[in-house]
Order: C-alpha cells, then sequence, then structure tokens
C-alpha cells in the first residue's frame, strides 16, 4: 500500500507541476463548452424572403415580425438578389398559385425559410381547431440542443483529455526509462497501474467537478438528476480512458503516435455515443457503440442530467464501465510482463 | 584467503535479440564481498548481461542465479540495487523528491527515510543540491543522483552499469572511494567500465566482446598472463586474440 500511495503523490506532484497541462485539463473545455453554448443558443434565424406579386390579403395578415419581406415587382429581380446571396428565397405568385424558390445551399436556413413559409400558408384563423397542447416526458419543450450535447460532450472531454493526457505520461515513463527503473524495485506491476488509475482518478475528480460546475451552474446546462451521480459516471470514465491510454502507450513510440490514436480511438467514440441519433446509423455499424465506453457513459450521464434518472437505472452502464477499466488493466499487466516477467 | 561464496552465478547465459546474438553461453561467478568490473568495448552486451542480472530482462538459453536463487525473481530485488546507463529520473521533480520516492519504494519512512537520504546524498556530495528540481542538473548531478537512489536501500549487491561517466576526475575518486567503503562492509559491486584506470581498481575483472567472456581475471593476472603492464594493453591483446 505504501508504493501505491508513493505513486499516487508522485504522480500529482508530477501533474501539479506542469501549469499548462493544467490549464488546458481545465480551461479547454469550459472554453469549448463556453464556444457551444453561445452556439446553441444563439438568437432564432431571420430568413430574408421576397414576394413577387403577392395578393393584397396574404400580406396583410402574414407574421413580417420573424421573417426579412421584401416586395418585388418582377421575378427577374427576386431571382438576381437570391443568385446574389442577398435572399434566402422568394414567393412568387403566379395566378394566384404561390411558388417558393430557395437559394438552399445553407440546411439551417433553408430549415428556417420552410419553417416561417409554412406558418404563413397554414389555413388561418378561420378554423376552429383546438390548439394542440404540448408536454414533455423528459426535459422540457424548451430544452435545447445544448442541454442534450452538454452530458456527452462532459463525458467526451473526460474521457479524451484524460486518454491522452494520462497515455503520454506513461508513454514518457517508458521512453525516459524510468518505467524500467521502477521495475527493478519492489514495485508491483498492478501497483504500477493502480497508482496511475488512482493519481490520475484524483484528479479527474477535481477537473471533471469544476467542468460540470461551470457547465451546470454558469452556463445552466439541465441538471435534473443528483450531481454526485455525474461525478460517479465520470469518475468511471475516465478510469476507462485512462487504462486504455495507458495500454495504447505500449504501442507508441513517441508522443506524435501516442495522437494518431486520436483519430482512431477517440473521435469514432463520439459518433456512436448519441451525439447523433443512433437509429439512423447504418444496421451493420450500429455494433460499434456497445463497444464504445463513452456510449455507456453519455447514456448514463443524459439519463441523469436530462431524464433525472437516479442509481437504479444508471448502475448497469457503471459496471459496463468497470468492466472496461479491468479488461485494460488486465491487458497492462500483461503488455508489463514484456519488462519484467516476474 | 578468506571462503569465496558465489554472490552472482552465471551458468551458461546466452541471449538473443531475434537471429542476433548478444550474449554468448556465459559462465562466471562473483564472489561475495567483492568489486567485479565487466569490461568490454561498445556493444559488447554489458548491460544486457547486468540487466539479466537485476531482474529486467531473461536469457534466452541458461540461467542466472542470485544469491543461491533463479532469477528473475521478485524477492530478490530488495537485495539488489541497480544503476542503469542512461540516467532514470522524474525531471520535473526535485532531487530530494526522486530520492523519497524511490525509498518510499523500498518501505523506508520516517527516521530512517531521512537519514538515508542525507547519507547517500553526502557519498555522491549533493547535498547541497537537494532542492533543484532535476532538469536543472548537470549531466554528471543526473548521474550521481542515479548512484544516490541505487545505494538508498544498503542493497547487499549493487549493479552500476558505467555509474562513473560524465563525472570528473575529482569526484570520481571520491566514489571510487565509497564504493571501496561498501565493500568493507561486504557488499557485492558489479561495474560496468570502458575507464582503464578504474578497471585497475576492481578486485576481479570479466572481459566481454561481442558477447563472449574472453578472460576473467585480477588485473594482476591479466596483465601477468598476457606479459603487458596496463589493463589496456591486456584488453587488446585478448581482442586481437580472436
Ligand atoms: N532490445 C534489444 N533489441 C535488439 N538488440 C538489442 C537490444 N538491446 C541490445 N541490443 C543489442 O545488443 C548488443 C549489446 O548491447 P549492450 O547494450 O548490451 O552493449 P554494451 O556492452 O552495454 O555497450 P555500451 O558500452 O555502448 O553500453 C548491441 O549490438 C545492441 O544493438
Ligand atoms: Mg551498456
Amino acid at each position: 500500500m505504501m508504493r501505491v500511495t508513493a505513486m499516487v503523490k508522485r504522480i500529482l506532484k508530477q501533474l501539479i507541476r506542469d501549469k499548462r497541462t493544467i490549464g488546458l485539463l481545465i480551461f479547454a473545455p469550459i472554453l469549448v463548452l463556453t464556444m457551444l453554448y453561445f452556439v446553441f443558443t444563439g438568437d432564432d434565424y431571420i430568413p430574408r424572403i421576397g414576394l413577387v406579386d403577392a395578393p393584397e390579403p396574404f400580406v396583410e395578415q402574414m407574421d413580417d415580425s420573424k421573417a426579412a419581406i421584401t416586395i418585388f415587382k418582377e421575378e427577374g429581380e427576386a431571382e438576381e438578389k437570391v443568385a446574389a446571396q442577398e435572399l434566402d428565397a422568394y414567393i412568387a405568385f403566379v395566378d394566384n398559385q404561390p411558388e417558393l424558390v430557395l437559394e438552399g445551399s445553407d440546411p439551417t436556413v433553408t430549415g428556417a425559410t420552410m419553417e416561417w413559409v409554412q406558418e404563413a400558408f397554414q389555413p388561418g384563423q378561420q378554423e376552429n381547431m383546438p390548439q394542440l397542447k404540448v408536454e414533455t416526458v423528459f426535459g422540457s419543450d424548451d430544452m435545447g440542443q445544448f442541454d442534450y450535447f452538454g452530458p456527452v460532450l462532459l463525458g467526451f472531454f473526460v474521457f479524451f483529455f484524460v486518454f491522452l493526457i494520462a497515455g503520454v505520461s506513461f508513454l514518457r515513463e517508458r521512453t525516459t526509462g524510468t518505467l524500467e527503473r521502477l521495475l527493478a524495485t519492489p514495485l508491483r506491476k498492478w501497483e504500477i497501474v493502480v497508482g496511475y488509475v488512482i493519481g490520475f482518478g484524483i484528479f479527474t475528480m477535481i477537473q471533471s467537478t469544476i467542468i460540470a460546475s461551470y457547465a451546470v451552474y454558469v452556463l445552466g446546462m439541465v441538471m435534473e438528476g443528483a450531481f454526485f451521480h455525474v461525478l460517479l459516471v465520470i469518475l468511471l470514465l475516465s478510469f476507462t480512458a485512462l487504462s486504455l491510454g495507458i495500454l495504447l502507450s505500449t504501442f507508441a513510440h513517441n508522443e506524435l503516435q501516442m495522437m494518431q490514436f486520436i483519430p482512431i480511438i477517440v473521435v469514432p467514440q463520439i459518433f456512436f455515443s448519441g451525439l447523433f441519433n443512433l437509429e439512423t446509423v447504418a444496421e451493420w455499424l450500429s455494433w460499434i457503440s456497445y463497444i464504445t465506453p463513452l456510449y455507456y457513459a453519455a447514456d448514463a450521464l443524459r439519463d441523469i442530467m436530462v431524464r433525472g434518472y437516479g442509481f437504479a437505472e444508471i448502475y448497469m452502464n457503471l459496471i459496463i464501465l468497470l468492466g472496461f477499466t479491468l479488461f485494460f488493466i488486465m491487458m497492462n499487466i500483461l503488455v508489463l510482463r514484456k519488462f519484467r516477467t516476474m | 584467503m578468506k571462503q569465496k561464496n558465489a554472490c552472482v552465478s552465471i551458468q551458461n547465459v546466452s541471449k538473443s535479440f531475434g537471429t542476433h546474438s548478444v550474449l554468448r553461453d556465459i559462465h562466471l561467478d562473483i564472489y561475495e564481498g567483492e568489486i567485479f568490473g565487466l569490461l568490454g568495448p561498445s556493444g559488447a552486451g554489458k548491460t544486457t548481461l547486468v540487466k539479466e542480472l537485476a531482474g529486467l530482462d531473461t536469457p534466452t538459453e541458461g540461467t542466472n542465479f542470485l544469491f543461491g536463487q533463479k532469477m528473475p525473481n521478485l524477492s530478490l530485488i530488495e537485495r539488489i540495487g541497480y544503476m542503469a546507463q542512461s540516467d532514470a529520473l522524474y525531471t520535473e521533480l526535485s532531487a530530494k523528491e526522486n530520492l523519497r520516492f524511490f525509498s518510499e519504494l523500498y518501505g523506508l519512512k520516517g527516521k530512517k527515510q531521512a537519514e538515508r537520504m542525507e547519507e547517500v546524498a553526502k557519498v555522491v556530495q549533493l547535498s547541497n543540491h537537494l532542492a533543484k528540481v532535476v532538469s536543472n542538473y548537470s549531466g554528471g548531478m543526473k548521474r550521481r543522483l542515479s548512484l544516490a537512489i541505487a545505494l538508498l536501500h544498503e542493497p547487499e549487491l549493487l549493479i552500476l552499469d558505467e555509474p562513473t561517466v560524465g563525472i570528473d576526475p575529482v569526484l570520481r575518486k571520491n566514489i571510487w572511494h565509497a564504493f571501496q567503503e561498501l565493500k568493507e562492509q561486504g557488499k557485492t559491486l558489479i561495474v560496468t567500465t570502458h575507464v582503464m584506470d578504474e578497471a585497475d581498481k576492481c578486485d576481479r575483472l570479466g572481459l566481454l566482446r561481442d558477447g563472449k567472456l574472453i578472460a576473467v581475471g585480477t588485473p594482476d593476472e591479466l596483465k601477468k598472463q598476457t606479459g603487458t603492464k596496463t589493463i589496456e594493453e591486456a584488453f587488446l591483446y585478448f581482442g586481437g586474440e580472436r
């Protein structure tokens, strides 16, 4: 136990000395989350729409607060404006029959335009249709994309940074010869791995408490469940990232090669962790999500933060994450046999 | 003459990396309480051999025995002090933090730990530089700190891979003086070296060349055998013969 403690103390000391890395680990996620916050919660896009030969009643009753309307006499004029990207669309009335022409290169703009157009052509107030009442089971109808993506991103940052920093630390240990030096002491192989897991675990706890608090209390990310559960999921995820990072570092000869694992190991996890709807992923590919640790963490984080679930609903994901970690740790100990067979 | 007990016994040891044969059928006994020098040109296989003795590698053929037990063996590791050829130090930490970390790995604590740290620092004359971060150390200082770490837990057997490279003659003399003292305390030392005047200070020498042990004996024996005046000449003699 004393040897593990010595390892943990040393790892923490080294981390604290490296001010820049600490800054990166804490401020980079904060910066990115903040930027995403502004991207996702910015004002709705106001489409610029032209009208050609619009009938009087239509012009009067339409809602021009959600679109910038310009009236044209000639269709050719409007067409030019669209081509010059000064208009997003125009509606021409040919024999009272409306015809919509879209610029169409930006899906967001097209979407906003279509939404307005559909509203404008809805069979107005004349019908006595009862208003549809909207209720949501989870979240709320004003829950934005930021809230939906937030939990996944939180998990991703922890995974990404712990994977990289732990991997590089262990790689350095190997390339500078200190790993070999450690193996010439009575330190057991499992003590090395456990020392790393605990050392980085402590650090991740601090890091993710700061990041998660910022996301929830400053940026107002939804938080229906218990903060403590979020930290629990993140801790287990960081163990997985750490043990995987250390394991893969054995197959890298230098820091650059460690970076090369990012597009192979880290980035694909984003796609399969629920940032995009998995129902639409091709069936023959969807099994990948079941072998990506981030999928289980993101699922649990969403359950807690968006759906307000408690321990009973997330424990399975926690067990799976733990399983990944144990598997990677075993592999690590096996791989370390390369350096010392006893 | 005192009774000679083999502390290290290398039996039929060969090592190859793939098809490249690095050690060829080595037989060697190293006795308790002697300073044994391993001499040989670069690439001869000195490091490969001492790594096996430290338990960091295994022979392809044959067996190494330490204290009568087969290596590698985790229970023997505590009795060995190893200093690698390249410094393996945590450069972000201070010398003192390095010493503290390694001493904890050997289970030293409290007063005993502080005492040992002070003692080894004195041996390598780094007592006044312990607070410095190791990345600010000179090459020779790093070498000395590595040596200090190997001495921390008072091992019975010291395996030192080129311990005095990059250390000035005055310090080197002091360090060899420390080696003599350790020997007088009954410790066994295995030292690899290129430096011929160091070879003269060893009790016995083994000449390694292309993975073969070409001669073993006291410096005087080797000189007499070859009819030469210096170890250097003896070394060249043995080398030229093959
Ligand atoms: N892991 C390895 N894989 C392949 N070849 C190796 C390995 N380690 C050492 N060798 C080879 O073994 C030979 C002996 O190396 P070794 O390091 O033992 O030499 P040395 O006597 O210590 O040399 P020096 O005085 O330069 O330190 C060299 O030819 C080296 O290339
Ligand atoms: Mg060597």
